[in-house]
C-alpha cells in the first residue's frame, strides 16, 4: 500500500513540475539557449548547475571521457541568400535576424516593417501563406511573437517571418496580400487578443462572441473559463 | 461560434432587400459532417453569400499541449482529424523528431508509410461515401464502409485501436508489425483495385452524379493559392503539388508514385483526383511492403524528452491537405507552444468563394467535396 501511495503522489508532481523544473539533467548548453531570439533569458540553469556536479562528482568524473562522443547540439546558423541580402539592403537594421535552425529558415523583423517585408516576400514568389500564429512570453516586455509561415510553390521553399509586439499593440493585417489571413488572424485575435488593423471583419472565430479572456495567453489557466457566460448561455454551473 | 448576428460582412449591407432572405443551415444538419453552421443569404434558391460559424467542437487542443509532456500530447492529435488519425500522429511525431534531431529507423519509416497510406485510403473512403450520400447516392456508402472496415481491422490488429490509433511514437513505431501483417495489407491491396472500379462504375459515368458535380464549386489555381487551400482541392485545380513529393518525409522519397491532377477545379475533378489518389496509395503500399527492411522500429529516444530551446515547423501531406505543426520548446519537458496548421480549417474558408451564385443544393455538394472534419476545424 505505501508503495502505491507514493506512486500516486509522484504523478501530479511530474505534471506540475514544469514551472520549477530546472534542467539539471539536461545537457543543454546555456549559450545555445541564449542565442535563440524570443526565448526567455532568465533561465534557472546556471545557478543550479554547479551544485549538481558537486554532489555527484565521482560519477561526473567517470562519465567525462564519454562526453566528447555526443553529437553536436543543433544551433541556429546564419542564413545568407540573395533574398536576405535584398531585404537587408532595403530595410537595414529592421531585419534583426536571418538564420536557419534545423533547416527551418526564419527572419526576425521589426514590428514597424513587418507588413512591408511580407509584401516584399509575396513579390518574391512566396505566394502561399501557410499559417499565421503567435506565441506569448509574459515575462518579456514585448510579450508576443507574431509568426507568419510562408511558402513559395516556385522555389519549393518555406520561410518563417517573425516579429515581436507589446501587449495591446496592433499589427497590420495581411489580408490584402493573402486572403487566407482572414480566418488565421481571427484565430490569433481570438486566442491572444492581438488586433489586426485593416482586417475585413475581426471577431472571434472558435469561441463565442461574448466570451471574456483569450485562452492561449499564458496567464489563462488550463481549467479557466468564462463562468458567467457558461451559466447564462448553457445553463450549467461549470463546463468542467 | 458567433451569436446569431447576421449583419454580414456580405457586401457591407446591414439590411436585406425585399427579394433576399437568410437561411440557417446546421449546426445539426446531416450534410455538414459534424457541427458546422452555415448562414446563407439567398435570393430564392440562389446563394448570395455565406458565413460559417465554427467552434462548436473546440476543445482547446493547443492549450492542452502546453500542459502535457511531448509524449503525453501524442494521443490528443488523433482526436483532431479522427478520420485520419494516423496522419495526425505521423505529423506530430515527425515534428518532435525534427525538434530533438532524431530520425526514426528505416523499418519504422516504411511501416509509417504503409499505415499512413492505408489511412489515406480510409479517409477517402469515408469522404466518398458521405459525399455521394449527400448528393443522393446511397449505395456507394455501403460499399465504401464495407471496404474501410478491412483497413480498420488491420489497424486494430496492429495497435489495438480502430479509429484513434496512436500508432506511432516519437522516435519510430512502438509496435512491431504483427505476424501476417504484410499478407493482410497485400491482400487488401490486391482486392482494392477492383473495388475502386466498382465505385467508379457506380458514379463516374452516372448521369445524375455528373450533372451534380461538373462545373459545381469551381476554385481555380490562383484562388486556391490565395486562400491557402491545399490537398486534393488544389491538385484538382491543376497544381501538381504534393508535400510527399515536394518535401519528402518518412520513406516517400523511396517509393514511386504519380500526383494526379485535374483541370477545371470543380467538384467532379476533385472526385477524380481522390479516386486516382486511392489507386496511387495502393501502389505506394505495395512498394513499401516489398521494400520493408528488417531492423529496429524505435530510435534511441529518452523517456522524458527535453528538447533544447528552439522552434520548428514541420508539415506533411494529410489526406485533406497540408497538416503542419509549429512547436516552440523552452527547454523544459513540456512544449511551450504547439500550433496545429489544420488543412480542414483553412480549406473551409474557401466555401464562400465556391458557392456564391450557386444553388442551395450545391452548398451541400461543396461542403462534401472540401472534405472537412470538424474535429480538425475547431480543434
Amino acid at each position: 500500500m505505501p508503495d502505491e501511495k507514493s506512486e500516486l503522489e509522484k504523478i501530479p508532481a511530474v505534471t506540475a513540475a514544469k514551472a520549477e523544473t530546472t534542467p539539471t539533467a539536461s545537457s543543454t548548453p546555456p549559450s545555445a539557449k541564449a542565442a535563440l531570439v524570443g526565448d526567455p533569458t532568465p533561465s534557472p540553469t546556471p545557478p543550479v548547475k554547479p551544485a549538481v556536479p558537486a554532489a555527484a562528482k565521482p560519477a561526473a568524473a567517470v562519465a567525462k571521457p564519454a562526453a566528447p562522443a555526443a553529437p553536436p547540439k543543433p544551433a541556429p546558423i546564419a542564413w545568407e541568400s540573395p533574398l536576405v541580402a535584398g531585404l537587408k539592403r532595403q530595410y537595414g537594421s529592421g531585419i534583426r535576424e536571418a538564420a536557419s535552425y534545423l533547416k527551418d529558415k526564419y527572419l526576425v523583423v521589426d514590428k514597424s516593417i513587418v507588413f512591408d517585408v511580407l509584401n516584399h516576400m509575396r513579390d518574391e514568389q512566396f505566394d502561399y501563406c501557410v499559417d499565421i500564429t503567435a506565441v506569448h512570453w509574459p515575462k518579456r516586455e514585448e510579450q508576443f511573437d507574431v509568426i507568419y509561415i510562408l511558402y513559395s510553390f516556385e522555389k519549393n521553399e518555406r520561410v518563417r517571418v517573425e516579429t515581436t509586439i507589446k501587449d495591446g499593440e496592433k499589427v497590420r493585417s495581411a489580408y490584402s496580400l493573402w486572403p487566407t489571413s482572414d480566418w488565421l488572424e481571427r484565430e490569433v485575435f481570438d486566442m491572444y487578443g492581438i488586433e489586426f488593423t485593416e482586417h475585413p471583419g475581426l471577431k472571434r472565430i472558435l469561441l463565442p462572441e461574448g466570451w471574456t479572456g483569450h485562452p492561449l495567453r499564458k496567464d489563462y489557466g488550463i481549467r479557466q473559463q468564462d463562468q458567467a457566460w457558461v451559466k447564462q448561455n448553457i445553463g450549467i454551473e461549470s463546463g468542467q | 461560434m458567433t451569436t446569431a448576428t447576421f449583419t454580414p460582412d456580405l457586401d457591407g449591407k446591414t439590411f436585406l432587400d425585399s427579394n433576399e432572405m437568410v437561411l440557417n443551415m446546421g449546426p445539426q444538419h446531416p450534410s455538414t459532417h459534424g457541427v458546422l453552421r452555415v448562414i446563407l443569404k439567398l435570393d430564392g434558391e440562389k446563394v448570395l453569400g455565406t458565413e460559417c460559424v465554427i467552434g462548436y467542437l473546440h476543445r482547446g487542443v493547443e492549450k492542452i499541449a502546453e500542459n502535457r509532456t511531448y509524449a503525453q500530447f501524442n494521443p490528443y492529435v488523433d482526436r483532431m482529424d479522427y478520420i485520419a488519425a494516423v496522419s495526425n500522429g505521423l505529423g506530430y511525431c515527425e515534428a518532435v523528431e525534427k525538434l530533438i534531431d532524431v530520425q526514426a529507423p528505416p523499418r519504422a519509416q516504411f511501416l509509417r508509410v504503409i499505415l499512413t497510406e492505408l489511412n489515406r485510403l480510409a479517409s477517402h473512403q469515408v469522404w466518398l461515401g458521405t459525399h455521394a450520400l449527400d448528393i443522393g447516392a446511397i449505395t456507394p456508402l455501403f460499399y465504401l464502409f464495407r471496404d474501410r472496415e478491412e483497413i480498420l481491422k488491420i489497424f486494430e490488429k496492429y495497435c489495438g485501436a480502430r479509429l484513434t490509433t496512436h500508432a506511432f511514437r516519437i522516435g519510430g513505431c512502438i509496435y512491431e508489425a504483427y505476424d501476417g501483417f504484410e499478407k493482410d495489407v497485400l491482400n487488401y491491396c490486391d482486392g482494392l483495385g477492383a473495388k475502386i472500379d466498382e465505385y467508379e462504375g457506380l458514379l463516374t459515368g452516372n448521369r445524375i452524379w455528373v450533372q451534380r458535380t461538373k462545373g459545381v464549386g469551381i476554385l481555380n489555381a490562383a484562388d486556391c493559392k490565395a486562400l491557402g487551400v491545399t490537398g486534393p482541392v488544389l491538385r484538382a485545380a491543376g497544381v501538381k503539388w504534393d508535400l510527399r513529393k515536394a518535401q519528402p518525409y518518412a520513406a516517400y522519397d523511396q517509393v514511386d508514385f504519380e500526383i494526379p491532377t485535374g483541370e477545371n477545379g470543380d467538384t467532379f475533378d476533385r472526385y477524380m483526383v481522390r479516386i486516382q489518389e486511392m489507386r496511387q496509395s495502393v501502389r505506394i503500399i505495395r512498394q513499401a511492403v516489398e521494400k520493408l527492411p528488417a531492423g529496429p522500429t524505435m530510435a534511441k529516444v529518452p523517456k522524458v524528452l527535453k528538447p533544447q530551446a528552439g522552434r520548428i515547423y514541420h508539415s506533411i501531406e494529410a489526406p485533406k491537405g497540408e497538416l503542419g505543426y509549429f512547436i516552440v520548446s523552452d527547454g523544459s519537458t513540456q512544449p511551450y507552444r504547439v500550433r496545429v496548421r489544420p488543412p480542414s480549417f483553412v480549406n473551409l474558408q474557401a466555401l464562400d468563394k465556391m458557392v456564391r451564385g450557386a444553388l442551395i443544393a450545391d452548398v451541400v455538394a461543396v461542403i462534401g467535396t472540401l472534405d472537412i472534419v470538424l474535429g480538425e476545424v475547431d480543434r
